[in-house]
């Protein structure tokens, strides 16, 4: 019986990490997919990005993990910008399908240069050893690193909802979300808005890549690799919507966690299963607006 | 002058030279290519493939990235059928067909009800569902190791698959002939320019008593047991059925390939498909990284100025030069 | 004619009722369009006006109500069953397909009404015979200069021209004009109101419009929109003169 439930437990605590990693680097995309409708499959090379500069620098500039992450978040945000200006704003009244070409040759581009940079293996991760380890807990013991995520996940998910519920600046978000003509309207430069937006997005996947390294190992194939997922959860919480991002994350990181460990013949079922069920249901995602 | 008015015109005009090409292409490749046979096969496969993914993009605009979902189920039916003992060649034909094409019927009634990102993820979800059930059911599909021992019959009780791949690939072009006729009767036919009217404003063609619904769903289905085709002629010349088959790759390399060659031009696939092989065999030549780079690149490319691919730059070229701006409707022809 | 002389209307709205949440667009309609009819509807800005039009052709799905065509319910009936019905219309901001040439648009639309739009074997005779049909309604319409041109290469509001012309290719039984003066300069909208007068009288013809010319030169019967409501119904003379009318929506100025 209390093995049933140390079961249920771990599955639980993992699934809620994996959740964590997931809301955090999908988060973005949500909020860019939500305000212009852009089909951004690429956003995956961000989080990928920003894993790969946070383990360099600890690497290379023997920085706390916290700092790299921090600076990595804020090079790949910097970065971001440029993309947009370049390339992404070309293609803001394209179709679906120019912009999904447009998106995926990004992730091919991305792919080769961390192939060529970093070599093809999935990178080491030296976490700093405050959370690494167990710690005790009504006489159970959880890994650190993990309650780490859970906990900055959590952290993340209020400090967005407070930005975006409170803030003038959000407020302006969920205008230009809900309508963007009418948004324009009324006054706010949607542009610069959206660019600081897809900032920000692209910002916080970075440090979820980082956050995550040692869940979703960071290597050339990221982007691609867990570009299902990213897409998974931003369409079933609905676009836009970061709350609808965080629910969509905990149902496809527990669920998919539970399934893997107590069914593993159809554990890979459930997470296409779930948003074939959702998006049949509910198009528009759980949290997401009708049009 | 109209590119979608153009274009359908010209065709219609009746059958251009120029239409010929490909097909003196495959005979010249027969005769003077003899060692790129098995790959020729390979090329004539994806074409047809990617015809079929025309016919749901380039003229309906329907965008998925799941249509590797039917080209699997064709594979994988023609493949258990062959080594389940009809392993007639048009039976492999036929049975992966008409599978596919009512997997197609039924997950296209329930996707089409969607659009946008939506049906996007429901398209790529319906691949990923067939994957894993290719993958879990070991017993019927071979699993991670594949659908192997699977023989054809000669074709037409004569022609014997050989080692060098030259009754494979003559078997192949007939197939893509087939197709080819079929398709390009039904994008000049009446429904098929009502497809293209879909594509452009729905709103439109219901005011015009067009059930949309209706025929989004007929084209899907159509496409996807075009695409079941190309899946069971792969199975029967690899003599060979890998999960690769159902993958989320395959789906994008197909829509690469369209989009190179240009969509919704009918030829595009038999552009896109030789010119991706060509591009993908000399770039991936030191190391196949550079291939995924170069590859990024182009596609970045094409989508920002050459979003008709390799046709689409063609039929803006050959505009610039044409002194005769003809070819609408006319009296007395279609 | 009058009512008693036709007990089947055209179009009858039975308690017509649309509410966008807490929201009465339509409120209650009760509208018969009577055969043959040259009708218009008027009504201030937001009135729901286009809401009605897109309630009768199927567009919008009504909270409650009924609506018949030709004495048959189509309540239920999806927007391209009612085109086939015998309904037309044309849209308040030009929906035509760019890309193709006038002629390919009313080719079209004249192969739908034939039920050849999804054939595939007849094609070729089909699509000569349809384009035939269409170069003669262009010509019977005035537009057969602009045949061959692409739409995008046509100005507004001779584009508004190319609605009615598809519209008419359908050989509807109603017809709904939403705006067809909307946007089209003074010297297209002469070809305009030449065309509405051309109308067959076969076809009860239902116009809403903004532009109280064509409205007084065109209707027979007037009906006024108001916040969703019929304010009234009646002949131009009677609307023209009703002080309620006058002080919702003609303001004070004198129209004859």
């Amino acid at each position: 019986m209390t093995s049933f439930l140390n079961v249920i437990v771990s599955i639980v605590f993992h699934g809620l990490a994996y959740a964590m990693v997931l809301y955090v680097i999908s988060v973005g995309l949500s909020l860019t997919m939500g305000m212009l409708n852009f089909v951004n499959l690429a956003h995956g090379v961000f989080a990928m990005a920003g894993g790969y500069a946070a383990l360099w620098i600890m690497k290379t500039q023997g920085a706390p993990f916290v700092l790299a992450l921090l600076v990595s978040a804020l090079l790949v945000a910097v970065a971001s910008v440029v993309l947009e200006r370049l390339l992404y704003r070309k293609l803001y009244g394209a179709g679906e399908l120019d912009q999904t070409l447009m998106t995926i040759g990004l992730i091919f581009m991305a792919t080769a240069a961390a192939h060529f940079a970093f070599g093809p293996l999935p990178q080491r991760v030296d976490l700093p050893p405050a959370i690494t380890g167990h710690f005790f807990v009504a006489g159970r013991d959880f890994p650190t690193y993990r309650a780490f995520l859970i906990a900055a996940g959590c952290v993340m998910f209020l400090v967005l909802w407070f930005g975006i519920e409170r803030t003038l600046v959000g407020a302006r978000i969920r205008a230009a979300v809900d309508n963007r003509s009418m948004a324009q309207c009324v006054g706010i430069n949607t542009n610069r808005l959206f660019t600081t937006v897809f900032a920000l997005g692209s910002g916080v996947a970075a440090l979820g890549g980082g956050l995550g390294a040692d869940i979703i190992a960071i290597a050339p194939g990221y982007a691609m690799e867990h570009l299902i997922y990213f897409l998974i959860v931003v369409s079933m919480g609905g676009l836009g919507s970061i709350t609808g991002a965080f629910v969509a994350a905990l149902i496809l990181g527990i669920g998919d966690t539970a399934c893997k460990i107590l069914m593993p013949e159809v554990g890979a079922f459930f997470v296409y299963v779930a948003v074939f069920v959702v998006l049949l249901v509910r198009p528009a995602g759980l949290f997401g607006r009708a049009t | 002058m109209t590119s979608v008015g153009a274009e359908q015109q010209s065709l219609a005009r009746g059958f251009r030279l120029l239409e010929l090409l490909p097909w003196l292409a495959l005979c010249a490749s027969y005769v003077f290519l003899p060692e790129l046979l098995p790959l020729g096969t390979q090329i004539i496969i994806m074409i047809i493939f990617a015809l079929s993914l025309d016919l749901l993009l380039g003229y309906t605009g329907i965008v998925t990235l799941g249509h590797a979902a039917y080209f699997g189920v064709g594979a994988y039916t023609s493949g258990m059928l062959a080594v389940a003992g009809w392993d007639g060649p048009f039976t492999g034909l036929a049975g992966g067909a008409i599978t596919a094409a009512a997997v197609g019927l039924v997950m296209g009634s329930i996707i089409l009800r969607t659009k946008g990102l939506a049906l996007l993820m429901l398209g790529m979800a319906v691949t990923l569902i067939f994957y894993e059930l290719a993958n879990h059911f070991p017993a019927w599909t071979g699993g991670a190791d594949g659908l192997q021992g699977i023989s054809v019959k000669p074709i037409f009780g004569v022609f014997e698959f050989d080692m060098y791949g030259k009754v494979g690939f003559a078997y192949a072009g007939l197939v893509l002939l087939a197709c080819l006729v079929f398709v390009r009767h039904l994008v000049l036919s009446p429904f098929g320019r009502s497809l293209v009217g879909i594509r452009e404003n729905t709103t439109r063609m219901t005011a015009i008593g067009v059930p949309v619904q209706q025929r989004r769903l007929i084209v899907f289905a159509v496409a996807a047991g075009i695409a079941g085709v190309a899946g069971a002629l792969s199975a029967q010349t690899n003599q060979f059925v890998g999960l690769n088959v159902l993958s989320f790759e395959l789906s994008g390399t197909v829509l690469i390939v369209l989009v190179l060659g240009g969509a919704g031009r009918l030829y595009g696939a038999f552009l896109g498909a030789p010119i991706y092989f060509a591009a993908q065999d000399i770039l991936a030549k030191g190391d196949p990284v550079y291939w995924l780079f170069w590859l990024g690149l182009i596609l970045i490319i094409v989508a920002n100025v050459a979003r008709g691919g390799v046709l689409g730059l063609c039929h803006s070229i050959s505009l610039r030069f044409s002194a005769d701006r003809s070819g609408q409707a006319e009296r007395g022809k279609p | 004619m009058t009512v008693q002389d036709n007990p089947v209307a055209a179009i009858k709205t039975t308690n017509l009722r649309k509410k966008f949440g807490e929201i009465d667009v339509a409120n209650d309609i009760n509208f018969r369009l009577e055969n043959g009819a040259r009708h218009a509807l008027i009504g201030p800005n937001g009135a729901g006006k286009t809401t009605f039009v897109d309630l009768l052709t199927g567009q919008v799905k009504p909270s409650s109500g009924t609506i018949h065509l030709n004495g048959k319910d189509v309540t239920s009936l999806s927007t391209d069953r009612r085109v086939r019905s015998g309904l037309a219309r044309t849209f308040q901001i030009n929906t035509l397909l760019r890309g193709l040439t006038v002629v390919e648009n009313v080719q079209l639309a004249v192969l739908e009404q034939r039920d050849q739009g999804a054939s595939v074997l007849s094609g070729k005779t089909a699509q000569i015979e349809a384009a035939d049909t269409a170069y003669d309604l262009l010509e019977q319409t005035n537009l057969a200069a602009d045949a061959r041109r692409a739409i995008s290469d046509l100005s507004y509001g001779r584009q508004r021209l190319v609605e009615v012309a598809i519209a008419l290719a359908l050989k509807p039984s109603v017809l709904l004009l939403d705006e067809p003066a909307a946007g089209v300069t003074p010297a297209d909208s002469h070809h305009m109101f030449g065309l509405i007068e051309a109308l067959p009288e076969s076809i009860a013809v239902l116009i809403v419009e903004h532009d109280m010319k064509l409205v007084f030169r065109f209707a027979k019967v007037i009906t006024v929109l108001v916040q969703g409501k019929v304010l009234m119904s009646g002949t131009p003379d009677q609307i023209s003169h009703d002080p309620q009318v006058r002080d919702i929506y003609l303001g004070h100025r004198n129209h004859a």
